[in-house]
């Protein structure tokens, strides 16, 4: 009896809701998760496989890479499989919203894949289960070997109608791979999905690679290399394979990065002791000076709209951050709190700069606003550094080494996340050690 | 009161030992002035007394009196070997961003090139390469293993 009067009360609070959406307000740190269901896709098909793919198995594979990248964002709690309550088929025609509701789903994905002449054709229908409606319905053709894109890409377009902003999950990292000791670090240039999933080497270690950037274009990379011991910055094609030095400098180039719209290089390049900021067109080959100043000029970050460039100087004495036009006239310093102030890297929607901040022996990375105002630091530690955003400037990716011993025992180099919120703080996970990510755009955009 | 002044005096004579352990510790572990490494263990040598590397303080690229008579030291031996050409390596310590690291390590290299350049050494002879915080010669996270790997290191290149 008493359970039954528990199970009404339940309803009531849920029919009285019903008539809003479900929506979930993402600017702020969210400590109550949204239940969601994800069914495990329907397969039309008893034991095909196509190109040594199971397609028998990808209904339940897919769900999980969903219900993995909804995890991952803190937002969201998905619900544990044993409790559901409709097959995946029948709840993909139209679900028992009140069955689902018992369980305490909020939202519920279901779905369906069929091939069709060798394509891979994946459904999925988001369900809004306290207004009983259908939210999304879409469809994704492909070649089976596209799988895991494919869940990808319908976690962004859930995720986009249920927080109102773009999602990152079909998009991929570019980091520095480490291995061996300490004083002998062998690194390499490595790229995998956002997941962890797909890991490639696009370098075998035999120089030392630093600071790989994606274009926010297209798929190439910046990076630096001691290719031939002459530190120098390059582009890669990672679709190629083919790479080139930037430019002609007389002396190491260093700490590059796109400009938004993928056209132009910028830069340090140091001589006699001094670094400046340069910038080099890509289809011209023209450079640009930026900065002329006798201190050290790096780290540079362009904004979104390619007006303004954020840099780290230690012309007042030690690191601070500064801001100037990005034909390099209006120079500002923004930062003025108690530290040092390194790596500003302008967010994708503008508002924001990331940073990395040494104070009083502690590493933290945090966010403040481009006038430097309304600084929020969102984690501390012995040593991180290097932040890199998410597309959608909702969290961030950067590394994380620990303190070693007198051998160097006990080092290590990791890859970490944080919302901007400063909540949901994450290991991304990396075959080797890992330093300096780099968050690409999304792909299918 | 005898007991109390006993125990003042029992205390008194052990701060007193822990001051001069702290003391002896730090100068024989230390070899660091300011935060300046002053010691051997990492240094190498170009010829008989002519150290390969000077230090550096934490962010500073300028020479200490030290670092100056070892780079005239390297001048000496550079004008006797008129046919040796000679990379100046420059590193930091791992307590830095990455990039700041390389330019620091560049800007260090450069304070001993330019020094031995100021004892007639021709800048041809020199080249320099940063390797910002990549080459750490002590791999240990201590004040001490900072102050050996925040260095410029003079090499042979022929």
């Amino acid at each position: 009896m008493k359970k039954f009067v528990i199970i009404a009360i339940f309803n009531i609070l849920l029919i009285k809701n019903s008539f809003a959406l479900i929506e979930i307000d993402i600017t702020r740190g969210n400590l109550d998760p949204l239940p969601i269901a994800i069914s495990p896709l329907h397969v039309d098909i008893k034991s095909e496989s196509y190109e040594n793919i199971k397609i028998k198995n990808l209904g339940e594979d897919i769900s999980k890479i969903i219900e993995n990248n909804f995890r991952a964002t803190g937002l969201f709690d998905p619900l544990k499989k044993e409790a559901f309550v409709q097959k995946p088929d029948i709840a993909h025609l139209k679900p028992r919203f009140e069955d689902w509701r018992l369980i305490k789903a909020q939202a519920l994905v279901t779905g369906k894949i069929l091939t069709v002449d060798g394509k891979l054709k994946v459904e999925f229908r988001l369900w809004d289960l306290a207004a009983a409606k259908e939210m999304t319905a879409l469809a994704f053709t492909t070649t089976p070997s596209n799988w895991r894109r494919v869940a990808h890409i319908i976690s962004d377009k859930i995720y986009e109608r249920l927080t109102g902003e773009e999602g990152y999950f079909d998009t991929r990292i570019i980091y520095v791979a480490e291995s061996g000791p300490k004083n002998q670090r062998i690194k390499k240039l490595a790229i995998m999905d956002q997941d962890g999933a797909n890991t490639k080497y696009l370098t075998l270690g035999n120089e030392l690679v630093l600071t790989p950037r994606f274009n926010p274009t297209n798929q190439m990379v910046t990076y630096m290399s001691y290719f031939r011991n002459m530190p120098r910055v390059y582009l890669l094609d990672i679709e190629t394979g083919t790479q080139e030095v930037v430019g002609n400098f007389p002396g190491m180039t260093f700490a590059p990065r796109f400009s938004p719209d993928g056209k132009k290089i910028v830069m340090s390049f140091a001589k006699d002791g001094n670094s400046d900021i340069y910038t080099m067109d890509l289809d011209s080959r023209v450079v640009e000076r930026i900065t002329d100043h006798s201190s050290i000029d790096t780290s540079p970050s362009f904004s979104p709209d390619g007006k303004f460039i954020a840099f780290n100087s230690d012309r007042s004495g030690l690191q601070q951050i500064y801001v100037m036009r990005s034909d390099g006239s209006g120079v500002k310093r923004i930062t003025f709190g108690n530290g040092i102030y390194g790596t500003p890297v302008w967010s994708p929607r503008g508002d924001l700069i990331a940073f990395t901040k040494m104070r009083k022996g502690r590493f933290y990375i945090g966010v403040m606003r481009i006038d430097g105002s309304g600084e929020r630091l969102l984690t501390e530690n012995y040593y991180q550094e290097a932040p890199s955003w998410s597309p959608n400037g909702r969290v961030l990716v950067f590394y994380r080494e620990t303190k070693s011993g007198s051998k160097g025992e006990g080092f290590s180099a990791k890859l970490w996340s944080i919302d901007i919120t400063g909540y949901n703080e994450r290991r991304l996970k990396t075959e080797s050690d890992a330093s300096d990510p780099s968050w690409s755009s999304l792909l299918s955009k | 009161m005898m007991f109390n002044k006993n125990l003042k005096n029992i205390l008194f004579v052990a701060t007193a030992a822990l001051i001069l352990s702290a003391c002896s510790t730090a100068k024989k572990s230390g070899n660091i002035d300011g935060d300046v490494y002053t010691g051997k263990e990492t240094v190498k040598y170009l010829a008989s007394g002519v150290p390969d590397r000077v230090f550096f303080a934490t962010n500073k690229s300028s020479l200490t009196t030290a670092s100056r008579a070892t780079l005239r030291k390297q001048a000496t031996y550079l004008r006797k070997n008129k046919n040796l050409s000679v990379t100046i390596e420059g590193h930091a310590d791992e307590r830095g961003t990455r990039e700041y690291n390389l330019a620091l390590g560049e800007r260090r290299a450069n304070a001993a090139r330019d020094y031995l350049m100021t004892y007639g050494i021709s800048g041809k002879r020199i080249s320099v390469i940063s390797y910002g915080k990549e080459k750490p010669v002590n791999p240990a996270s201590t004040p001490l293993a900072w102050s050996q790997n925040r260095r410029s290191v003079t090499v042979k290149v022929n």
